[in-house]
Order: C-alpha cells, then sequence, then structure tokens
C-alpha cells in the first residue's frame, strides 16, 4: 500500500468512524474525542500529501484509485499527484493544528455558553477535513463535485454552530449557503461544458480532449471556473460571504475555513486552469491578475480599518487570496508568451503564499479564538492589556502577525518576495515589451506594495491595539491563559510558520514537483538552486532568510552586550507614564483601534466611505451644557452595498414573478410540460 | 572567493558598522550645527549628539509601569535592524562576504521591522501620545511602501536584479544609466521617501515636541536613560543607513569593486565625504520648509509614488 492510499484510506475511516464514536461517547469524553479524530484525519492528509509530494510518484504519472459505482452515475476516481500533494498536506497540517487546539477550545468556556462542544458540531468538523482533503484527492468531475458539496454542507452546518446565541449567524449562514451554491452551479456548469467538449469526465480524459476544444468553447469553461473557484476562495467581488461566515463560526473552523477551503478555491483554479486546460490566451491571465489585484487592494484596506479582530483576518484572508491570485495571474500572462522561466517562479510564489498564509493564518484565527474564548470579545476597541494576562498566546499571536504583516524574520515576507522577484522581471529575464505588460505589471507590483504597506499597519493594529497597552474593558482585564491543548494547537502552527520563514528551502523541491503537473507553465525547475539561500531559475539576485534572521540575532546580541557594558545592567525603575497632565493614567486615553485606523480612513475615505454619527446630549437647563457626546463609526463594505442589493432585487422580483406560473392548477402543469417538450424537440431538430 | 578575500569582506563590513555607529551621531550634530548657523544661532557644535548619547548611557533607566517586555524589546530591535543593515548594505565595497542578504527587497523591509517595533512601543506605553504617534507613523509607512518597492523596481530593471550590490556593481560599470529617465525620476521618488522614513522635514519635524505635529518624538517620549539613548543611536544611524543608500544608488562612485585596501580606504573616505555632503544639502533644504500637516502628507507621498510609477514606464521604453 503506497502512502497515498494509507493516508486517504486512514483520512476517510477516521472520519466516518470517529464521527460515529464521538456520538456515542459521553459528553466529558466529546472534546478529547473531537479533537483526536480531528488531528487523526489531518495526520491521513499529511501522509497522503507527503506521499503526492515525494519523489516516488513519476513526473505525470499520479496516483490512481478507481470504486465503480460508489456514486450515482458514476465512478468514484481518486488521483493524487505532486499538486494535490502539496494541498493535502496544507489541509492536513492545518486540521492537526485546529484539532488538538478543539481539544481544548470545545470544553465549557467560563464566560458564556459553548456550543462548539455540541455533538453535530464535535462530529462534522471531522468530516469537514475529510472532505476538504479528498478535494484535491478527487480524479474526475463527479468526484470533485460531489467532494466540493459534501464540503460547503459540513462546513455550513459548522458555520451555524452558534446560531442561538446570535442572530447574525444565521444571517451569515445564509449567505454562505448562498454564495457557495452561486459558486457550485458556476463549477458545474463549467465542467459539464468542459466534459462535454473533451468527451470524458475524468481528469485524464479533460486533459487529453481540451486541446481539440474551441478557444470560446475552453474560455466559457474558464471564466465560469473562475467564478466557481473564485467564490470559494474569496476574490472580489465574491468575497462578501467571507467577513461574516469566518467570524461567526466557532474559532478552530475558521482556522479551517480561512487556511485550508480558502485555498481549495487556488487549487480549483490552478487545476482546471493550468492542469486541465493547458493554460490559455493571455487574457485569461490578465483577468485573473485584475481580479488578484483588486481583491488584495480592497481586503486590506478593509482589514486596516476593522475593529472585529476575526473580521478583520477575514478580510487579510482576501488579501492573501488576491496576491495568490497576482501570481497565477502573472504567471499566465507570461506563460501565454512563452516566457515559461517567469511564469513558473510566479506560481511556484503563490503556491508557496497558499503554504505561508495556511500556516499563519491558523495562528491567528486560532490567536483570536484564546482572546475570544477567554474574554468573550473579538471588539479589539474594548481589549488591550492581554500581554500580561496571556502572555503566551500574545507570544504566538505576534509570531502569526509577523508573518502577515510580511516582515522579516516571518514567512509571508519569503513568499512575497519571491512574487515580487517574478514582476519585477518582467523586463530583463523576457525581451516582451508589450504595452499591456508594461502597463499592468508594474500596477501590481504597486498592489502588492500597498498591500505590504497597509498590512503592516493592519497587524500593527491588530497586536498592539489588541494585546499590548491597558485593558479597556474588565472582560479583557479578567482574561485567563488558555488550557493546554490549545497552546499545543497554537505552538504547532507558530512551529510550522517559523520553519517556513527560515527553511523555505525544504519545500523548493516539493514546489519543483508541483510545477512538474503544469508543463504549461514549467520551464526550469524554479527553485531547484536553493539551499540556505533562496535562488530562482532564471532570475538574478538571492534572498537568505535563515541568514537574515541570523544577521538579526548576532547584532541583537552585540546590542545587548555592549549596551550592558557600558551602561551597565542596573534594573529600570518603574515609573507612572505622562497622563497628558492628569493625575494617572486612563485607560479611556488610549488609542483605540478605531482611532488607530483614523489617519487611514481618512486618507482612504473616497474608497472606504465611513458612516460617521455624533449624538450631542445636551442638560435639559441650557443648550450650552453637554452631558455626553456618543461617536459611532461604521465602515461598510462598499463593494458589497453597491453590487448586492440590486442583485437580490433583481433575483426577487424575478422569483416573484416566476410565482405566477405555479398557480396551483394542474392542467396549466401539464401545459408546461407539454411546451417544454416541444421546445425541446424543434431545439434538437433545428441543431441536427 | 578564497579565505583570505572572505576575511577581508568580514572586516569591510565590520569597518562599515563601526564607521555607522561612530559616524551617525555627527553626521546629526552636522546637520544641526548648519541649521543653527543659517538661522543665525551659534549651535552646541558637531559633537553634541555624542556627548547627549554618553550622558543618556549613564542615566538611570525607567520603565513606565504597566508595560511588557515589547517596550523593552523594541529599541533593541531598532538598533539591531539598524547594525545588521549598516553590516550588509554595500557602502564601501561590493564585494560581499555572504550572497543572499543585501537584496534591496529586505533591506527596505528590515528598516521597516524597526519602525513597526518602536510603534508598537508607542502603542505598549497605553498613552494617547505613544498611541497617536504610532498611528501616524504606520500610516506614513503604509504609504512611503509603494513608492519604494516601485522605486527599486525601476532601478532593478537596467541590471536585472534587486540586489544592492549588483545594482551599485552595474551602475559602477556604466556611469552613463545614472542620467537615464528612469533613473532621474526613480531618484526623486527615492528622496522623498528617505525624508519620509527618517522623519525628516516636512514629513516629521525631528526636533518638535509640541504634540500636535510630533510622530517620531511621540512614540518614544517614555523612554529614557540607556533605552533613549538606543533610540536616539538608532534614529540617527537609520538616517545616515538612508542617505548613504540613496547616494550609493545614485552615484556609488568610490565604492571598492575590489578587496585592495587602497580601494577600501577611498570607499571609506568617499563614504564619509557623499554622505557628509548630502546630509548639509538636506539641511541646508529643511531650513526653507515648514512642516506639513499630516493629512497634506499622503499628497506629497502620491507625488512621489507618481515619479516611481512613471521611472518604472520609462525603465520598459525608454532604455
Amino acid at each position: 500500500m503506497t502512502l497515498i492510499g494509507a493516508g486517504l484510506t486512514m483520512a476517510a475511516a477516521g472520519a466516518l468512524l470517529g464521527a460515529l464514536a464521538i456520538t456515542l461517547v459521553p459528553q466529558r469524553m466529546r472534546p478529547v474525542a473531537g479533537g483526536l479524530v480531528t488531528a487523526v484525519v489531518g495526520i491521513g492528509g499529511v501522509i497522503a500529501g507527503v506521499g503526492g509530494l515525494s519523489g516516488t510518484v513519476l513526473a505525470g504519472a499520479a496516483w490512481t484509485r478507481i470504486a465503480p459505482g460508489l456514486l450515482p452515475l458514476g465512478d468514484a476516481r481518486l488521483s493524487v499527484d505532486a499538486l494535490s500533494g502539496v494541498f493535502l498536506l496544507l489541509v492536513g497540517g492545518v486540521a492537526i493544528a485546529a484539532g488538538i487546539y478543539g481539544i481544548g477550545y470545545t470544553t465549557e468556556a467560563a464566560h458564556h455558553e459553548n456550543p462548539a462542544g455540541s455533538r453535530t458540531t464535535q462530529a462534522t468538523v471531522p468530516l469537514f477535513v475529510a472532505s476538504m482533503l479528498f478535494v484535491p484527492a478527487s480524479g474526475s468531475v463527479t468526484t470533485l463535485l460531489v467532494v466540493w458539496e459534501l464540503m460547503a454542507l459540513t462546513s455550513l452546518v459548522l458555520v451555524l454552530t452558534e446560531h442561538r446565541l446570535r442572530p447574525s449567524v444565521r444571517d451569515a449562514g445564509l449567505w454562505y449557503a448562498g454564495m457557495t451554491h452561486a459558486g457550485l452551479v458556476a463549477i458545474m456548469t463549467g465542467l459539464v461544458v468542459f466534459a462535454a467538449g473533451a468527451g470524458g469526465e475524468t481528469f485524464d480524459a479533460l486533459r487529453e480532449g481540451a486541446a481539440g476544444m474551441s478557444p470560446a468553447q475552453r474560455s466559457t469553461v474558464f471564466v465560469l471556473i473562475l467564478i466557481g473557484f473564485g467564490a470559494k476562495a474569496g476574490l472580489v467581488p465574491l468575497h462578501v460571504w467571507l467577513p461574516r461566515a469566518h467570524p461567526e463560526a466557532p474559532s478552530h473552523v475558521s482556522a479551517l475555513m480561512s487556511a485550508a477551503m480558502v485555498a481549495l478555491g487556488i487549487y480549483g483554479l490552478i487545476r482546471v486552469g493550468f492542469d486541465l486546460l493547458g493554460g490559455g490566451p493571455r487574457w485569461w491571465g490578465l483577468l485573473v491578475l485584475a481580479i488578484g489585484a483588486v481583491s488584495a487592494l480592497f481586503g486590506v484596506l478593509q482589514a486596516s480599518v476593522a475593529t472585529d479582530l476575526k473580521r478583520l483576518l477575514a478580510y487579510s484572508t482576501t488579501e492573501n487570496v488576491g496576491l495568490m491570485a497576482i501570481g497565477i495571474g502573472a504567471a499566465g500572462v507570461f506563460a501565454s508568451d512563452g516566457n515559461r522561466a517567469l511564469a513558473g517562479v510566479l506560481m511556484a510564489a503563490a503556491v508557496l503564499h497558499a503554504l505561508n498564509h495556511a500556516a499563519f493564518k491558523t495562528l491567528l484565527f486560532l490567536g483570536a479564538g484564546s482572546v475570544l474564548r477567554s474574554t468573550g470579545l473579538r471588539n479589539l476597541d474594548a481589549l488591550g492589556g492581554l500581554v500580561r494576562r496571556m502572555p503566551f498566546t500574545t507570544a504566538l499571536f505576534g509570531i502569526g502577525a509577523l508573518g502577515a504583516a510580511a516582515l522579516p524574520p516571518g514567512n509571508g515576507f519569503v513568499s512575497e518576495w519571491v512574487l515580487l522577484q517574478g514582476l519585477i522581471h518582467s523586463v530583463s529575464v523576457g525581451v516582451s515589451t508589450d504595452p499591456i505588460v508594461a502597463a499592468s505589471i508594474p500596477v501590481a507590483v504597486g498592489v502588492v506594495a500597498l498591500t505590504a504597506g497597509l498590512g503592516v499597519a493592519t497587524f500593527v493594529k491588530a497586536f498592539g491595539v489588541g494585546f499590548l497597552a491597558q485593558p479597556r474593558s474588565t472582560a479583557a482585564a479578567n482574561a485567563n491563559e488558555s488550557p493546554l491543548p490549545m497552546r499545543l494547537g497554537m505552538g504547532l502552527a507558530a512551529a510550522s510558520c517559523a520553519v517556513l520563514a527560515v527553511a523555505p528551502a525544504a519545500v523548493g523541491g516539493s514546489l519543483d514537483r508541483v510545477l512538474d503537473v503544469l508543463p504549461a507553465v514549467r520551464d526550469t525547475a524554479p527553485l531547484a538552486d536553493s539551499a540556505v539561500t533562496l535562488r530562482l531559475a532564471g532570475i538574478q539576485g538571492s534572498m537568505s532568510p535563515l541568514l537574515i534572521a541570523l544577521g538579526l540575532g548576532l547584532a541583537a546580541v552585540l546590542v545587548v552586550g555592549v549596551t550592558r557594558r557600558i551602561a551597565g545592567r542596573a534594573p529600570r525603575r518603574v515609573v507612572g507614564v505622562w497622563a497628558n497632565g492628569g493625575p494617572e493614567r486612563n485607560s479611556r486615553q488610549e488609542l483605540t483601534a478605531t482611532s488607530f485606523a483614523e489617519p487611514l480612513t481618512r486618507v482612504f475615505d473616497d474608497v472606504l466611505r465611513p458612516e460617521q454619527d455624533i449624538d450631542v446630549t445636551q442638560y435639559a437647563e441650557s443648550a450650552y451644557l453637554i452631558e455626553s457626546v456618543t461617536y459611532r463609526q461604521r465602515v461598510p463594505d462598499r463593494l458589497e452595498a453597491a453590487m448586492y442589493p440590486p442583485l437580490l432585487a433583481t433575483v426577487e422580483a424575478w422569483g416573484r414573478w416566476s410565482r405566477r406560473l405555479a398557480n396551483g392548477r394542474v392542467h396549466h402543469y401539464l401545459a408546461y410540460g407539454f411546451i417544454g417538450l416541444l421546445g425541446a424537440l424543434v431545439f434538437v431538430a433545428v441543431t441536427t | 572567493m578564497s579565505t583570505q578575500d572572505t576575511v577581508i569582506s568580514v572586516a569591510a563590513a565590520l569597518v562599515q558598522v563601526a564607521l555607522i555607529v561612530v559616524g551617525a551621531p555627527y553626521l546629526t550634530g552636522l546637520m544641526r550645527q548648519v541649521r543653527a548657523r543659517i538661522e543665525g544661532r551659534a549651535g552646541p557644535g558637531v559633537g553634541q549628539p555624542v556627548r547627549d548619547l554618553r550622558k543618556l548611557l549613564h542615566k538611570e533607566a525607567t520603565r513606565p509601569e504597566g508595560t511588557s517586555v515589547v517596550f523593552i524589546a523594541a529599541p533593541l530591535i531598532l538598533m539591531a535592524s539598524s547594525i545588521f543593515l549598516a553590516a550588509v548594505i554595500p557602502f564601501v565595497s561590493t564585494v560581499a562576504a555572504v550572497g543572499g542578504v543585501s537584496d534591496l527587497f529586505a533591506v527596505v523591509a528590515i528598516l521597516l521591522l524597526g519602525t513597526v517595533s518602536l510603534a508598537l512601543a508607542g502603542l505598549d506605553t497605553g498613552t494617547a501620545f505613544g498611541g497617536i504617534g504610532a498611528s501616524r507613523e504606520v500610516t506614513i509607512i503604509a504609504l512611503v511602501e509603494p513608492t519604494i518597492l516601485l522605486a527599486i523596481f525601476a532601478l532593478s530593471v537596467r541590471v536585472g536584479s534587486s540586489d544592492l550590490t549588483d545594482i551599485v556593481a552595474g551602475t559602477l560599470a556604466s556611469p552613463a544609466q545614472v542620467l537615464s529617465p528612469a533613473s532621474l525620476l526613480a531618484a526623486v521618488a527615492f528622496a522623498v521617501v528617505i525624508i519620509a522614513e527618517a522623519g525628516r522635514l516636512p514629513v516629521d519635524n525631528p526636533s518638535t515636541h509640541l504634540e500636535l505635529t510630533m510622530v517620531h518624538e511621540a512614540m518614544v517620549l517614555e523612554y529614557s536613560g540607556r533605552d533613549l539613548a538606543m533610540v536616539e543611536l538608532a534614529a540617527s544611524m537609520r538616517l545616515a543607513l538612508l542617505l548613504g543608500l540613496g547616494v550609493n544608488l545614485f552615484a556609488p562612485w568610490g565604492v571598492a569593486t575590489s578587496l585592495t585596501p587602497l580601494a577600501l580606504l577611498l570607499g571609506v573616505v568617499m563614504l564619509i565625504v557623499k554622505v557628509a555632503l548630502v546630509g548639509v544639502a538636506l539641511a541646508v533644504f529643511e531650513v526653507f520648509m515648514a512642516k506639513l500637516r499630516l493629512f497634506r502628507v499622503p499628497e506629497l507621498l502620491a507625488g512621489s509614488l507618481l515619479f516611481a510609477l512613471l521611472a518604472v514606464v520609462a525603465s520598459y521604453f525608454l532604455t
């Protein structure tokens, strides 16, 4: 039995038997059972992923298993290659951390009811993980669609976990259900058109048949799957479910959704667009690049002004998916120009960023979950001062924030560096000075740069305002450190961040094998020569995250040594702070997340258009004496407000109109059937 | 690279560090003195920042109540990042001891790391001052970032690499490139970036203590003793680093391309002369400048972004 087979069997059997076991064990055993089962399923995914990535799989020849008749109307077909492998590894890794974390997270919380420990939720989590694992492992259209839908349904159940506590959860569930099914329709239509054109529904048949399809057919397929997978990945303008559903789900589920499920949208785009369709004309790439750029900018801008910690993280997911899409889109542009060295680097950057994002976003969502569980708060304005009460969580959240802010020595910096290298060498490596490239690539670099800058502002806010300074509420002041399993889960995620940050070359060989799957974008192994130093094929220039980290550490040791020698090591005297002339500091004088982001809100107010209300209450005796002033600011999602209400109104009007057809008269219904049949016959007669 | 060359290039890196650490306070002193003289004051002399540092190092350090390890670590990270950059940026020689550390993107990101640590320390004090300083600082760096990265893009085009040693060596090999439209536009954009990153007029006033105008000073208000000395020294070093980076990107003459002692000596002397000249020019420029209102700064930065974008486009078409 191969590693892949063993891993997938472990995941499937573990999820089914484990879910059954979770429903049967008594309540106090349930958190442990749920966490362990999820972790086991995750380990299965990691084993299968390692199998898919390891050299035992020959380039191009994938591991395939067929279960005839398992699905209605078709066979269940699994096939795993290196591209599947990397995403299996990603999902499995996130699941292990989230599972172990869940052991602590789903026990009774001090401040509030915790429905995350319910039987349904506990049993659904491993099923969700398993269905996510089978998405990259599926080898035919039917199999993919079935597991895709299973993934959507199980995650919907999990999003609705806390529906009794907050009405906003139901709203989020509705949005999520609507968007994910609209996406499913797009993917299904696209893949059905593809299968019809290619003459087969297995991935092998699609791959062979794609070349014979007309360009119009291929482009239709591509646009449809871009819409479908883009909706799952949270690309603008289909991102609207993400900032609702991710914050409302229990936090370990948020981590699974935001770090792993979203990456599967990226997987689908790469698999169908670049593997099965084999790449396409340049405008495909430009379209993805444009959508990616808008997503990255819009996501980070909303994140930089968000005050809800989990909503901030959800918008940051849109940002990071946008960066991946920029890499994929630019890879498509250069691949269609025949500049495959650059295309390979950019595609590698996108996949590496998916891995990095999974690591730091898991950590950040788990950290946010610890804060939520301990204080019951997601609002950064009311947090603060957690560094003293929850030092471990704070330190780990800091590691995640360093990665997400793309600062060295964090892990996000590495993939953004590779992405930028791919983009800036568009002139010197290729000879293309085509006007479209000359116009779009500098803009893309500008977008990545602005994203990086605003990302720093976002995470300085999240970490500095949320965890440092003085507590701004009693709940934050009484926070307690999380139990051991939660710290362990976060520690695992932090460890993978650290490995990816200092030794990205460790995954270099795997990335090269991933690109073997994509002959359309591959030239040479883009990270082949990397060891301690990251070197890119066909590009001059190198960067060594390990040496930078070591150099910074060495410099810090030097500074400490010299300062101690010159200035001594007398302890610092603790003194009061300058409280603006007042007697003592008051936590109401601190900056909140809203006031921290105020300059940015003001700079970008054309785009964000915040809503501000100021209510001034005067004393009844005199209009000049003010009793209180209330200030409220809300930054709604302007894209959503502009696009969705008209769309929803149209759909509703259409629904109302079509209700008239269903008037309850049986002979009318029979007439509809007759007219429909007649229409179909006429259509067939005319077209053949 | 032979063992001897490695030893010499490591020694050259250490010389750079020593030069920046020792020279930076004098550069600040020089700039203050020039400003004082133009304004008709006698000025405290070029050595005053060094005397200040010595005084601060021997004063008692205090720590505001309720601050965490972030407050103590921030000056350390700021200093460490500055020292690291002083070692890896090719100021004196383009022959690096180890590759992979002098990429311009990494250099800029490490500068940013220092800024971020100080912003976090500002927030950690939990005072309105620290918070406002941090908020303003991150707003400015968020807007400066695109300009820097696009300027790097424009500069990297002509040598096909974003590694600083390659860019400097490339400019030394064909000096006429400095006068190309792309390079000149990038130089303008970079000048604005240096002013904003170093916290100079008109973006931030390094000598203000007025709450409406402070950015950098507001973040470091609670520091004292050896911590304040570190912050002050690091701020001077960052100014020297940015000026040195600027002159070596656009006028790298004098930087040693071989490891002979004479070439290295020339490199050291030229670096001191060039940075001092640019520093004096900046000080003179600042005398005639008023600080911009904070919300006018984005307009300045948007202007520099436009220059950087033009530089990139020019590098595509006008090479």
